[in-house]
């Protein structure tokens, strides 16, 4: 969900990209983080923990708590929260430490 | 008490708010600000010097009654919303109060409101009389309260009729 | 090559940054975050502080300004989106940029200024690592930068200024607001935030604390308790609250890795929340070549990261040779307003840690 009106703030309408999410495709802005596109467009499971695959949500919002690592176009271990949005991003919920393939 | 709750017990509001006599004068001040704060802007705010000037950062302000004509200009110049006015004897029956507002919705002249005390408890509906738009967006809202209220409604709650979100 | 490296555009970056380009030096200023302006750029309230530090400004407005004042130095080269990972004994600081991080780059430096700011705590508490459990600064990021929702019913664990700021930004962006908890018994933050949350009906519960959160992938509900002094449950006391999202305002760290890394003399200091680097009064560390500044340094304000970073960029400036016209008069004047900043009684803890960290005439 985003947030219509505000009253201290603007946003402004900003350009909509299309990207995908395991191939299911979703909508957010290009330049924000996609980690916040994907919250906005209401997912809320970002990863799995290693171990015992436990869900992993969006968390610091900084790129310092890897929660949020992500496979984006093919790339593993991306921090999401700090990796700008692009026009047909593949961005897929890696599974373990991830890999290239 | 205050510390705990976020709520000023009536000790604590007892000693910012200006006596009968000033207060049946017509409108006037009350800053409910109890903590040393390195916080200086409703000082500088009032041009009739009606707030004292801080010697230090840290000061609690300290209101000169007799200077203060209730204008209403510190009110959105205070970060912390602590800042209101009220005129006891707006109309026989009702008191009016400023308020700074800075949720939406911005209720419009005329609408009824929820009158919201300390707590954030519903006190009943009241008038908005008038709703100033200032330009750092904490806007001032005065609304005509019943005088039994008008020491207890310090917030508003608007309805959003078009659940606009 | 350049003059003075800064790490971190935050406001004790930039100010750094504005003052030491001011006497001519030339200055990289390098953040990691997508935009420039650190912390300020989601605070949308008022902030505190004197008139001459901006108080009764809004964050996002001091970050505008800052931004544009850098905008006007020709000798200021701003770059964001870059870490910097490591400072090496011949002064070079190694920056990582790109998508996928995978650009390195090497910059010399005569000198660097470290504001890299903080990092928030963790809270221990039964599934914890829940999606929908964030920290207040995710929060903040999320609806204030990106205006997005973060979620539909809040707990606040924590009543110090982060905990009461982001409830009224949350309440702002017309988010319900459950309740605020705090393990102290008493609200840290300024009362006067307490009070305007409180007047909007959000309870404050203080002595109380999060015991768990229940949920398959997202939270679903979310258990308090109270506690007593000795900061155990006391049994009974539960209450079970429906909230699809925790906001943890627990306090912060200083972020001072590169600080370790580089070698400084580091320190605990409980007062300022963590590991800082000793400095003496110029923010100059036992490294002769770098200098600290802002919530790095030990936590505390915007104002006083200004000021902190306003003095280590004039010193920086001045030890390469920078002519400051009247050096002794700024820099007595500036310390000066950054101890009267400090003379209040929710200070005192700052005062203490900052006499534990303080070296005088330190040297490498
Ligand atoms: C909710 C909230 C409300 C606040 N309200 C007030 C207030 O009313 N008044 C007030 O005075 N203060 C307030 N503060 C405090 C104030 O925001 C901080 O004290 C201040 O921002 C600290 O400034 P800084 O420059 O040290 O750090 P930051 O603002 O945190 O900036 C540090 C920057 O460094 C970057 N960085 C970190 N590591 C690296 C690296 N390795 N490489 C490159 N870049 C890096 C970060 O991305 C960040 O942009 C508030 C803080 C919060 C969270
Ligand atoms: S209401 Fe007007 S006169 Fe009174 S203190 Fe405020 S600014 Fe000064
Ligand atoms: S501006 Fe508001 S919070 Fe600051 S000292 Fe004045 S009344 Fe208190």
């Amino acid at each position: 969900m985003r947030i219509k009106e505000h009253p201290i703030l603007e946003f402004n309408q900003k350009e909509k990209v299309k990207f995908t999410l395991d191939g299911k495709e979703l909508e957010g802005y290009k330049g924000e983080p996609i980690a916040s596109a994907l919250v906005a467009a209401g997912i809320k499971v970002l990863s799995r923990s290693i171990k015992y695959h436990r869900p992993r949500g969006f968390f610091c919002a900084i790129g310092k708590c890897s929660a949020c690592l992500m496979k984006v176009n093919g790339v593993p271990n991306i921090r999401t929260c700090v990796t700008k949005l692009e026009e047909g991003m593949k961005v897929e919920i890696q599974k373990g430490k991830g890999d290239f393939n | 008490m205050l510390e705990r709750t976020g709520i000023p017990t009536d000790d604590d509001l007892e000693k910012v708010i200006p006596d009968k006599k000033r207060l049946v004068q017509g409108p006037v001040v009350i800053i409910e600000c109890f903590q040393k704060i390195p916080c200086d802007p409703c000082a500088i705010s009032c041009k009739l010097g009606a707030i004292k000037p801080f010697r230090d950062i840290n000061d609690l302000p300290q209101v000169d009654f007799d200077k203060c004509t209730g204008c209403g200009i510190c009110i959105s110049s205070c970060p912390g919303l602590a800042i209101f006015v009220i005129d006891m004897n707006y109309l026989d029956e009702k008191s009016l109060i400023k308020l700074p507002h800075e949720i939406l919705p911005l209720p419009e002249k005329g609408e009824d409101v929820y009158a919201l005390d300390r707590a954030g408890s519903m006190l009943g509906k009241v008038k908005v009389i008038k709703v100033l738009k200032i330009k750092n967006k904490t806007n001032i809202i005065s609304i005509e309260v019943p005088k039994s209220m008008v020491m207890k409604v310090r917030s508003i709650k608007v309805e959003d009729k078009n659940n606009e979100r | 090559m350049t003059d003075i490296a800064i790490i971190g555009g935050g406001p004790a970056g930039l100010s750094a940054a504005i003052y030491a380009a001011s006497l001519g030096a030339k200055v990289t200023l390098i953040d990691d975050g997508l935009e420039l302006g650190g912390q300020l750029i989601k605070q949308t309230h008022k902030f505190f502080g004197s008139e001459k530090q901006f108080a009764g400004i809004r964050g996002i407005e001091i970050a505008k300004k800052m931004i544009q004042d850098i905008k006007e130095y020709d000798n200021i080269e701003a770059i964001a989106n870059s870490t910097v990972t490591g400072y090496y004994e011949d002064e070079v600081i190694t920056i990582v940029q790109g998508v996928n991080g995978d650009i390195l780059k090497k910059l010399k430096a005569k000198r660097i200024i470290v504001a890299t700011g903080a990092l928030e705590n963790m809270l221990p508490f039964v599934n914890n690592d829940l999606p929908g459990v964030y920290g207040a600064g995710a929060v903040q990021t999320l609806m204030n930068l990106y205006g997005v929702v973060p979620g539909n019913n809040i707990l606040m664990v924590g009543a110090g200024n982060i905990g009461l700021i982001v409830s009224y930004q949350l309440l702002q962006a017309g988010i319900k607001v459950e309740a605020i908890v705090e393990a102290l018994p008493r609200i840290g933050g300024y009362l006067v935030h307490a009070s305007k949350i409180r007047r909007l009906g959000v309870p404050i519960y203080t002595s109380h604390t999060l015991k768990e959160v229940y949920g398959t992938d997202c939270i679903e509900k979310a258990v308090i308790s109270e506690i007593n002094r000795n900061f155990e449950f006391i049994p009974g006391t539960e209450k079970e609250l429906e909230v699809d999202t925790i906001c943890l305002a627990v306090g912060l760290s200083p972020l001072s890795d590169l600080l370790w890394q580089a070698g400084c003399q580091m320190k605990y200091v409980p007062e300022l929340c963590g590991y800082v680097a000793l400095r003496d009064d110029n923010m100059k560390t036992t490294k002769d070549k770098i200098y600290i500044a802002g919530d790095v340094a030990g936590i505390e304000e915007a104002s006083s990261a200004m000021l902190e970073g306003q003095i280590a960029g004039l010193n920086a400036a001045v030890s390469l040779g920078y002519k400051c016209d009247n050096y002794q008069e700024q820099d007595k004047k500036l310390k000066a307003e950054l101890r009267e900043l400090r003379d209040n009684p929710l200070s005192e803890e700052i005062k203490i840690g900052i006499e534990k960290a303080l070296i005088r005439g330190g040297r490498d």
